[in-house]
């Protein structure tokens, strides 16, 4: 049974139809990756997901539970959460008060201090800046911080929205590194990515999200080579 | 001196005031122009339980339970339903709420001033200056609360949701948290701080009618407009800058009559030099 199943999902800005009926599923241990052009719908589907955008029709299946309806603070506790584009870490609260938020859903004190070394042991520049203001963090390092933070809700699915959106290429190396890693460690990936071949290389299946449909689907290597998506999307 | 100590306690009251509308405005991205009313609702509360069981303690006590309550159903009832809705039709609501307040205390008490008499503390002489004691217990108290609501807003996990709520209700929503019962903690927070203000308010004019609020619940906001809306410690200093010039041009018989003029020019001056308030953060637009 797949892990995450959206279902005919379909997503309304006001009159204008952004999602027009996509249906995907995320299968327990894998890396999916959504890719698609600017406008094509992947942050409006990623977003709806975790109720930040109401749905107007279809079904999200999470762990066998309809969660269509479900608020998104509620669906954190369940064990999925989302590293939203533009990674939208708390500009004014210092480094370490980020990742405490991240742990909001956690109670036990103990185990919080331990996941934060963790992290900080992880992400040595987090370490370093702890007691900084994160809105004074570069880009690259905000991503850091941003992933961080989610992981500290252990979630067993994690979303992640163009995480590399607007880094210098060694930063983006670096994310798809963590992003490899962290899987490894057993959790589930949802990826949203316009550097599709990045997302591709590290991705188990793939679909193609064009102006709200999905137009292809498939394992990640044979995206690679299909001749269409390399012409449309990996310039090639 | 005792203009001073007069002012500080003054702005103390104004600052207790406009951190409620700060916070609320800095979390649920809205003005909460009944807010004064709450103090109104604060002093009847007082003047009843004190008719009735003669112990202030209990009427203290009691006008916290209502003022928190009140904003809290305030909240839920209004404002609730309108979370998304435009910012004018919020304001609208916002304003509608305190005439109802305002009417509903004067359907109870009628339109008449009454009277209330809490007990006298006297005054204390400080080398040669005699001050109020009611005036020193409001800026220990008032300092205190302050005090811990900063601690309680810079240390607890409710209060650090609160500042992230305040910066991105979506990413807050992320991490977990219930943004609507934050706003809702928010609002029983900025209440309870109003009964504060309103038994200090009462110390010093013993006196309520149901538009009681309206004159304080206006300093309060623009103080909390001078120290830039949002902020907490801005609400502060915004609260305690207007009082002291308040008390010092009270103090001088020649600009004492535009005490008031004086006041809101303040606030034209700071809006035209700096918009965003003595210590308002600058507003991100999402791109």
């Amino acid at each position: 049974m797949a892990l995450l199943e959206v279902k005919d999902l379909e997503v309304f800005y006001g009159m204008i139809q952004a999602i027009k009926g996509i249906s995907f599923e995320v299968n327990e241990g894998e890396i999916v990756t959504l890719i698609g052009a600017n406008g094509a719908g992947k942050t409006t589907t990623m977003q709806s997901i975790m109720g930040l955008i109401p749905i107007k029709k279809g079904t999200v299946t999470y762990d066998g539970q309809d969660i269509t309806k479900v608020p998104g603070n509620k669906i954190v506790r369940l064990g999925m959460t989302q590293v939203p584009e533009g990674r939208r870490i708390f500009q004014e609260l210092t480094v370490y008060d980020n990742l405490l938020m991240g742990a909001y859903t956690v109670k036990d004190k103990k185990k919080i201090q331990q996941d934060i070394d963790e992290i900080c042991t992880r992400f040595e520049i987090l370490g370093q800046r702890k007691n900084q203001i994160a809105g004074t963090l570069s880009g690259g390092e905000q991503q850091m911080l941003a992933m961080g933070r989610a992981m500290m809700s252990h979630p067993k699915l994690l979303m992640l929205d163009e995480p590399s959106m607007g880094l210098s290429p060694l930063f983006v190396d670096k994310v798809f590194d963590i992003i490899k890693d962290y899987h490894k460690s057993g959790t589930t990936i949802l990826l949203v990515e316009q550097n599709a071949k990045k997302a591709l290389s590290i991705a188990d299946r793939a679909y193609v999200l064009e102006t709200g449909s999905i137009s292809m689907s498939g394992s990640a290597s044979d995206l690679l080579n299909d001749e269409n998506v390399k012409k449309a999307y990996l310039g090639a | 001196m005792s203009t001073i100590m007069d002012g500080l306690s003054l702005g103390a009251i104004y600052a207790l005031i406009a951190l409620g509308y700060t916070m609320v405005y800095g979390i649920a991205k809205m003005l909460n122009f009944a807010h004064g009313d709450i103090i109104m609702v604060g002093a009847y509360a007082i003047l009843t339980t004190l008719e009735l069981t003669g112990n202030p303690y209990i009427a203290i006590a009691v006008s916290i339970v209502i003022c928190t309550v009140s904003g809290i159903v305030i909240e839920r009832l209004a404002y609730k339903p309108l979370r998304g809705a435009s910012p004018l039709a919020v304001l609208i609501t916002a304003i509608g709420v305190s005439f109802l307040l305002q009417a509903i205390a004067q359907l109870i008490y009628g339109s008449k001033s009454q009277s209330i008499s809490l007990p006298d503390f006297g005054k204390v002489v400080i080398g040669k200056y005699a001050i109020n004691v009611s005036t020193i217990i409001t800026l220990v108290v008032g300092g205190l609360i302050m005090a811990g609501l900063t601690l309680f807003v810079k240390k607890t996990n409710t209060g650090r949701a609160m500042q992230a709520v305040s910066e991105d209700r979506g990413a807050a929503l992320l991490m977990g948290v219930n943004v609507n019962r934050i706003i809702m903690i928010t609002f029983a927070i900025g209440s309870a701080l109003a009964a504060f203000a309103s038994l200090f308010y009462l110390m010093q004019i013993p006196s309520i009618t149901p538009t009681l609020g309206s004159m304080p619940g206006i300093k309060a906001f623009t103080a909390a407009v001078i120290g830039g809306i949002g902020s907490i410690p801005g609400a502060m200093l915004g609260g305690v800058l207007l009082g002291l010039i308040e008390k010092i041009c009270l103090s001088i018989p020649a600009i004492s009559p535009y005490t008031t003029a004086i006041e809101f020019s303040l606030l034209i001056i700071i809006l035209l030099v700096k918009p965003i308030g003595l210590l308002g953060k600058q507003i991100r637009e999402k791109v």
